[in-house]
């Protein structure tokens, strides 16, 4: 009797601790193969990027070292995502206002889905969609900006084809206006009701309840949505390499001229070989540590909010 | 005796401050009369007719003056009524529903582009069926010049975007599923899972290029320098997955009640149990929804695929052996090398066609997402 007893759940026990162990450790395994990955994707672009600085600076692509060949690329990546963040923005946060406190909640639902099938067309097709359609229909635009505009550098001379950095910017924030729309709108949702209705209740119209409530509240959410829509634009490729006629680094926006890294990567990579492939490696590495750098200001103004919104 | 003074002059003085800030103005406001946007709306409109009909401006231009002048004119008109607050109200009305209505042309503009130049072609039987092997700019000259039957497709691209997909799918589900459950079920909020959180953030951030370039530098380091092969593609698309699935998997799991699992961890089911058995099961439609959207969000990358799997024009089932073509790929070398230069649009409209495709499953698979969350959602009677 004491044997079946004491028998009973030393069987049960190992088998338990079998199927436990096996789960666990499989998830523990999956959440360490992320770290691996990250550390991965630095040690294998740094590797791959490393001949580039052990060789001379005769050899990179210009002649002059690798530092004079990436800060045209840097400056026109910089350059084409701070117009189209400085474009989306109002956009994404009319849009999201619109959503959280304009339309009914069903008309809000369905634009919700209207914005998140923007976030999921292919960039490929953006591209397309802008070097055919809209770079064409830019080109008055241009005129008229060189016309009466032409003394400042940005608007010196216009392209005929309306492919210039000005055009890539525009539609990498029609590719961006998504991100910040929905970040910007959660946080518009989650502003405390009492807030609302008290500066309602004191007799604000709807805009200055808004401003006075809603916005306050919002700000630094969509502070970091609007550096999170940056860090997509930086790293956008195939748009601006479809639409960008690629050439030197220039002041002027809407003429030919210009590159950015990614889209400097794509046009260049499938025929690289040698040390041209480092180069352009190197391009990306530079490129990661950018969009990483722009993502962890994000990550962190974000999540102060998170930590402001739990005194609410 | 020193504190209460020091509340009082600065106490008003912040109050004072507040209002300029806010922008609040504490004046009165009269009832205007009603209808008067509606009337400003009809003014706008007929301008923007007059303009475009009498004057011969172009449409793009009438309109834009059109929604200024309402602008301005609700602006004033409510200003003359109902006095500056209520025409301040107005106008941010009036922005915001332009913004909308902003962001809704590019949209519509882009899915009308897309079906009228490649949706007779993406229809076509044959489209669908062939590949470009051995077809070159002297069929697409026939085609324009003599009518010929359009020969080529993109049979080979639609082959090789489920492959890799697939094989991307096949590494990123299993492995985004078991971060997100041991974060959530495992790891709480120990050293380790805030760690794993962190970087599955930063991983979101990183440009799809380089999750190309990642994977051609670990072949390259494997496999010797220059290695592009379908598994490369996968790999560089489930950097870019995987931090999606973690997302989301990670919000449905979380939403799981405590008392299921605490009920079954009493009745003496093994942790792994409850996990397999109880809370998966309860979460099964959110996660098979946000694992649709982690596919949506990489079937149509490009620039990876270009980096690390290379552009072939036959047809390649071995994603161990050699490059492959892909949808989103076959539409930009399509579009940007015309097969014959002197007669591009043979090769554009292919170029579209492969686009329509690549649309159409971005929304179905958006669509399946939603109705899968909507219909298979666990029965919420008790």
């Amino acid at each position: 009797m004491s044997e079946t007893i004491t028998r009973a759940p030393r069987r049960s026990g190992p088998a338990r601790r079998v199927g436990d162990v096996v789960f666990s450790g499989t998830s523990r395994a999956s959440a360490l193969l992320i770290l691996v990955i990250l550390a991965g994707v630095a040690i294998f672009l740094t590797v791959e990027a490393l001949p580039v600085f052990t060789s001379g600076s005769a050899d990179i692509t210009g002649g002059e070292g690798f530092f004079s060949y990436v800060w045209p690329l840097v400056a026109g990546t910089v350059i084409a995502s701070i117009i189209a963040m400085v474009v989306a923005t109002p956009i994404a946060v009319g849009i999201a206002l619109f959503v959280s406190h304009y339309a009914s909640r069903r008309i809000g639902q369905t634009i919700g889905f209207v914005v998140d099938l923007l976030a999921a067309v292919p960039s490929v097709v953006f591209g397309m969609w802008g070097m055919q359609v809209f770079a064409p229909k830019l080109v008055p635009f241009f005129g008229w900006l060189e016309d009466n505009l032409g003394f400042l550098p940005f608007f010196a001379d216009g392209s005929a084809t309306g492919r210039t950095l000005l055009t890539a910017a525009l539609v990498l924030a029609v590719m961006i206006l998504p991100i910040i729309t929905s970040v910007s709108r959660e946080v518009f949702v989650q502003t405390p009701r009492l807030h609302e209705e008290a500066a309602l209740a004191l007799g604000a119209t709807k805009w200055e309840m808004i401003r006075t409530a809603v916005i306050p509240f919002g700000t630094p959410g969509v502070i970091g949505g609007t550096m999170l829509g940056l860090g997509r634009a930086l790293g956008e490729t195939m748009a601006v390499a479809i639409i960008l006629s690629p050439g030197p680094f220039t002041w002027n926006l809407i003429g030919t001229g210009n590159k950015t890294i990614p889209s400097e990567i794509a046009l260049n990579f499938p025929e690289a070989a040698g040390l041209r492939l480092s180069e352009l490696i190197a391009a990306g590495l530079v490129l990661f540590a950018l969009t990483l750098a722009v993502n962890l200001i994000a990550r962190w103004i974000v999540d102060r909010r998170s930590e402001f919104s739990g005194a609410n | 005796m020193s504190t209460p003074t020091q509340e009082r002059t600065t106490g008003p003085r912040m109050d004072h401050e507040l209002d300029h800030l806010r922008g609040v103005v504490p004046s009165p406001v009269r009832p205007a009369p009603p209808h008067l946007s509606l009337m400003v709306l009809g003014g706008a409109v007929l301008a923007t007719l007059l303009l475009h009909l009498a004057l011969g401006r172009s449409l793009v231009l009438s309109v834009v003056i059109g929604y200024l002048l309402y602008v301005v004119g609700v602006n004033v008109a409510y200003r003359l009524t109902a006095g500056a607050r209520v025409a301040t109200d107005h106008t941010m009305r009036a922005l915001i529903y332009g913004a909308f209505v902003l962001a809704i042309i590019p949209l519509i503009s882009l899915l009308w582009t897309v079906v009228e130049n490649g949706g007779a072609t993406a229809l076509n039987p044959d489209f669908l069926q062939q590949t470009m092997n051995g077809v070159t700019g002297v069929h697409d000259k026939a085609y324009v010049e003599d009518g010929a039957p359009m020969v080529g497709g993109a049979y080979h691209a639609i082959i090789g975007t489920l492959i890799i997909t697939g094989i991307a799918a096949l590494i990123s589900i299993p492995v985004g599923l078991f971060t997100a459950i041991y974060l959530v079920e495992y790891g709480g909020l120990n050293r380790l899972s805030r760690a794993i959180r962190f970087l599955v953030d930063v991983m979101t951030g990183i440009p799809s290029i380089v999750a190309g370039l990642f994977a051609f530098a670990l072949f390259g380091v494997l496999f010797g320098v220059g290695t592009k092969n379908g598994v490369a593609g996968a790999v560089a698309l489930s950097v870019l997955m995987i931090p999606t699935v973690v997302r989301n998997s990670e919000e449905m799991l979380r939403i799981v009640p405590n008392e299921l699992r605490e009920a079954a961890l009493a009745l003496g089911v093994p942790k792994w149990r409850t996990i397999a058995k109880v809370v998966l099961p309860t979460a099964a439609s959110g996660l098979a929804s946000g694992i649709t959207l982690a596919i949506a969000r990489v079937i149509g990358e490009t620039a990876p695929l270009l980096v690390a799997v290379g552009f072939t024009r036959v047809l390649n089932v071995n994603p161990a052996d050699g490059p492959m073509n892909n949808l989103a790929l076959y539409a930009y070398y399509m579009f940007t090398r015309p097969l014959n230069p002197g007669y591009r649009d043979p090769s554009i409209e292919r170029a579209w066609a492969a686009a329509v495709l690549l649309v159409i499953c971005v929304i179905a698979l958006n669509l399946l997402a939603r109705l899968i969350a909507k219909f298979f959602a666990p029965k919420t009677g008790s």
